[in-house]
Parts: C-alpha cells; sequence; structure tokens
C-alpha cells in the first residue's frame, strides 16, 4: 500500500513519519501527477486558506476531487475543512464530505487543548480499549453531518470533532502529534 | 474529562502547523489582508518593519495593542506580534489581547541586556532568533516553542540568514557524527544546555519547528532557505517595501512549496517587479547590525 500526504503547506513531514512507523510508504504530494499510483490521501494540518490557494494555483482541485471518489482520503484539521462542503466563508474547498465546518471554533492559540476522547469505532477497529488523547490546535469543529457523513468523535458538550462517510475521515483534531498510531491504523484500514 | 491547556505540545504543536509556509510582517489590517489572499500561513504584526525601524531610528518597542487587535480581527491565519528581548510585561500585554505566538525579537531594543524572558511562564507560545545552536537551544531552554535563525532583518540581503541557517545545520550535521561522550563538551562549548544537546542529536534536527528570517527578499531567496534546510521562512520588509507586494507574496508562498522545483520558481520569478531596494550587510558598520542583540 502507498498512502500519500499532500505537502502543499503544514505538518505533513509528521504524518510521513507515522505511516513510515507502520512500515507504509508514504510520499508527498504537491502536483496531479504525484497522485498516481497511491492507494489513499491524507491532508495534514496547516492553515487551509494557504493549502486551498496552493490547490488552485497548481490544478490540484479536480484530481483531488476525483480522487476522492476511489480512494480514501483524511484530512486533519485544515485538513478536514479542505475536505467539507462548507466553511461559512469564501475559501476553496473540495466538498468532498458531507460536513459543515467552523474554524477556529475553540478560540484563539491560548484556548487550544489537549483532551482524552472516547471513539467507538477506534476501539472496535483496533481493539484497544484506552481513551484516545486528542490534540487541538486553533481547531476546527464539525458543525453538522448531513448526507452520508456520520459522527466519528465529539467533545463532552456535544461538539463534533470527527466525521466519516465511507472512505473519507476528517478530524478537527491532530494524531499526528501524538505517539499513539490508532488512528493511521484506523485510516489505513480504510484505505485497504 | 481532563483538558489541557498551553502544554509544551500545543506550543510546539501551532509551530508545526506553519512549517512549509510563509510567515509575513504586516503594518495595517489591509496590509494582513493581502498578505493572507497571497496564502500567508501567519501575520506579523507590528507597527513598522524592520527596514523603517532602521531608517527612523530611535527605541524600537511593541506594537500599540489596537493595532494588533484591528489585525486580528482582518484575518483568519494566526497572528504573531513582537516583544522586546527581556520586556516580559510587553508579553503579558500580548499574551492578554489573545495573539497567537509572541516573537521575543532583536528587531526592537532590547529591555534587558543579560535576560530573556522566562517563556515557560506563559500560556502563549514564543519564537526567539538565534545565529547559531548555542543561542537556539539556550532560547528553548527558556521555553521558546519554535526559532528562527536572525539574518540582518530590514536590509533584503540573505547573505546573513544563509550564515546562520549553516550554522546551526552544520552544527547538527556535527552532532549526528559525535559519540555521546563528546556530548558535554558541545554543550560546554556552545554555550547549549546538555539535554537539548542530547535531543538534538537523537533526533537530527532542532527540537522544535525552526524558520528563516532576516534578508529574504525573492522567491530563490525563500527557496535557499528551504533548501538548506529550515521549516519555513518569515518575510518582513521585503514584500511591503517592493514594487508588487500582491505578487511578490504570492510568488514566495509558491516558492516555499515548490522548493525543489527549479522550473516552478524561475515561473514564479517572472515580472515581479522591483525588490526592496535592500541594504549591503557587509558594507554595513558594526553599530547598525541587530543580529547581536541576543544573549
Amino acid at each position: 500500500m502507498k498512502i500519500g500526504v499532500l505537502a502543499l503547506q503544514g505538518d505533513f513531514a509528521e504524518h510521513i513519519a507515522m505511516l513510515r512507523k507502520l512500515n507504509v510508504e508514504a510520499s508527498e504530494v504537491r502536483l496531479p501527477e504525484h497522485l498516481n499510483g497511491l492507494d489513499g490521501l491524507i491532508i495534514p494540518g496547516g492553515e487551509s486558506t494557504t493549502i486551498g490557494k496552493l490547490a488552485v494555483a497548481y490544478n490540484l482541485m479536480e484530481p483531488l476531487k476525483q480522487f476522492g471518489q476511489r480512494h480514501a482520503i483524511w484530512g486533519t484539521c485544515a485538513g478536514a475543512i479542505f475536505l467539507s462542503k462548507d466553511v461559512s466563508r469564501d475559501q476553496p474547498l473540495l466538498g468532498l464530505m458531507d460536513i459543515k465546518v467552523k474554524r477556529n471554533a475553540f478560540g484563539r492559540q491560548i484556548d487550544s487543548f489537549e483532551t482524552d476522547l472516547d471513539i467507538p469505532e477506534l476501539k472496535l477497529a483496533t481493539g484497544s480499549t484506552l481513551p484516545y488523547h486528542a490534540v487541538f490546535i486553533r481547531a476546527p469543529i464539525i458543525e453538522s453531518v448531513s448526507g452520508d457523513a456520520k459522527i466519528l468523535a465529539s467533545v463532552p458538550d456535544g461538539r463534533i470533532v470527527a466525521a466519516q462517510q465511507g472512505h473519507l475521515l476528517a478530524t478537527s483534531f491532530h494524531p499526528e502529534l501524538t505517539g499513539d498510531t490508532r488512528f493511521h491504523e484506523y485510516f489505513l484500514s480504510l484505505a485497504d | 474529562m481532563e483538558v489541557k491547556t498551553g502544554t509544551w505540545t500545543e506550543k510546539k504543536g501551532l509551530a508545526q502547523m506553519l512549517k512549509g509556509g510563509v510567515i509575513m510582517d504586516v503594518v495595517t489590517p489591509e496590509h494582513a489582508k493581502i498578505a493572507e489572499d497571497a496564502g500567508a500561513c501567519a501575520v506579523m504584526a507590528l507597527e513598522r518593519v524592520p527596514a523603517d525601524i532602521r531608517a527612523n531610528g530611535g527605541v524600537a518597542r511593541m506594537s500599540d495593542p489596537d493595532l494588533i487587535l484591528k489585525i486580528m480581527d482582518a484575518v483568519s491565519i494566526p497572528v504573531m506580534a513582537k516583544c522586546r528581548i527581556g520586556h516580559f510585561v510587553e508579553a503579558q500585554i500580548l499574551e492578554a489581547i489573545g495573539v497567537d505566538y509572541i516573537d521575543e525579537s532583536e528587531v526592537l531594543t532590547p529591555a534587558d541586556e543579560e535576560h530573556h524572558i522566562l517563556k515557560h511562564n506563559f500560556k502563549v507560545p514564543f519564537v526567539c532568533g538565534c545565529r547559531n545552536i548555542g543561542e537556539a537551544l539556550r532560547r528553548i531552554g527558556e521555553g521558546a516553542a519554535m526559532i528562527r535563525t536572525k539574518g540582518e532583518a530590514g536590509t533584503g540581503d540573505v547573505v546573513e540568514a544563509v550564515r546562520h541557517a549553516r550554522a546551526v545545520m552544520g552544527s547538527i550535521r556535527q552532532l549526528q557524527t559525535m559519540g555521546d561522550e563528546e556530548l558535554m563538551a558541545f554543550a560546554k562549548n556552545n554555550g547549549a544546555p546538555y539535554e537539548l544537546v542530547k535531543e538534538t542529536k537523537e533526533l537530527g534536527r532542532m527540537p522544535v519547528v525552526n524558520f528563516a528570517a532576516g534578508g529574504v527578499a525573492t522567491p530563490a531567496d525563500a527557496a535557499l532557505m528551504m533548501q538548506l534546510g529550515v521549516d519555513g521562512v518569515f518575510v518582513g520588509s521585503g514584500i511591503f517595501k517592493s514594487g508588487d507586494p500582491a505578487k511578490r507574496a504570492a510568488a514566495i508562498v509558491k516558492a516555499v512549496t515548490h522548493y525543489q522545483d527549479a522550473s516552478i520558481l524561475a515561473e514564479v520569478s517572472k515580472n515581479l517587479g522591483e525588490a526592496m531596494v535592500g541594504r549591503n550587510v557587509s558594507q554595513m558598520p558594526e553599530a547598525d547590525k541587530i543580529a547581536g542583540r541576543g544573549w
């Protein structure tokens, strides 16, 4: 299996390190031709406006949308925003997932936080009952899911922080910043 | 459910989100919008860009909080602001208004000529400048969650940025070849905390994100710094002191993403108009240089 990581801007190197830890071949994607031969794609954390503008400038929007029709894509934070249909402001979006996202929904950097989440699907898929320690950085929330999208995780006040739609995955938090590979393993099971 | 804020992971983590990006100096909300539209991953809000700080002389201080707040309102990307070296009250004020990152910066006039801010005392993360590995690891020891090589701000001359990046990267390569028994002497000779020297050797890179700064004026300059091994680039005077800031800003953003692709670099370097006039660092009197500020 070969997984690409969109490397326009953001913490793509951290995702690649996680994939290599799991003995998965990983490569950087900056241009449309870099998608050839991939079984899945991760869109990393970063600034969604920057990533969107560079995707438009280098003609990646259509190829990414087509890739997502057939293959697994996982967006973390900025990547989740980029996968969404609606972010209540004008910026380039792939619109692959039926989710509405709100940017910087928990506040500014001083409000960024870490906490444990209970994610039943993750427990089921990995056989581990440990809670999932999630790192949120100027994080978005998923305001609502519709269509085939389903909620994967919420914080205790009910705000949605992870969603899945078939082989597409969106998380507000950053599994790539932890030593815990379970979310990456879960994504790989969707890409397989 | 336990919720933790202001952790080391959070502080370092925001810098990780900025990697592969360009952080631009802006002095008005309008500039900030131009920077965001060009693809900046963050902006540095300040009253004067370094080239003007040089030209005006006098004491350079933290910017008016009202200006910083207006810039924070104008854009959705992270906003950084500068405080003077050692001026922990300016830092407290910047934290109180909610900036996303504080730059304890040699570009402003130092408030303390012996001590930097104890940055572990803050919830907001800090970035600090360095000229070499020792200075970088001392700042991390004080709590800086991001480092930038200093270069010589406000000159448009990349030579010092190259000097400092080469010094840092060279030391990291040197550490890779050292035996563990040699690390204490390395720590002593470089004035660097031993534990961080060890960590740097183990990681094979700086323990926090490391950007380049100080003199980047063209897409080629930005790509040069990336190829030398930094994680991203600060551009100060280089954008808004040039003929066509929006175009140059967008070109530098593209150059940082595609820093290894010379044909894209050629494309984005075309027809950018006048670069900032610049000032040749090798002909500058020592007293005019600011990279030496920092202890």
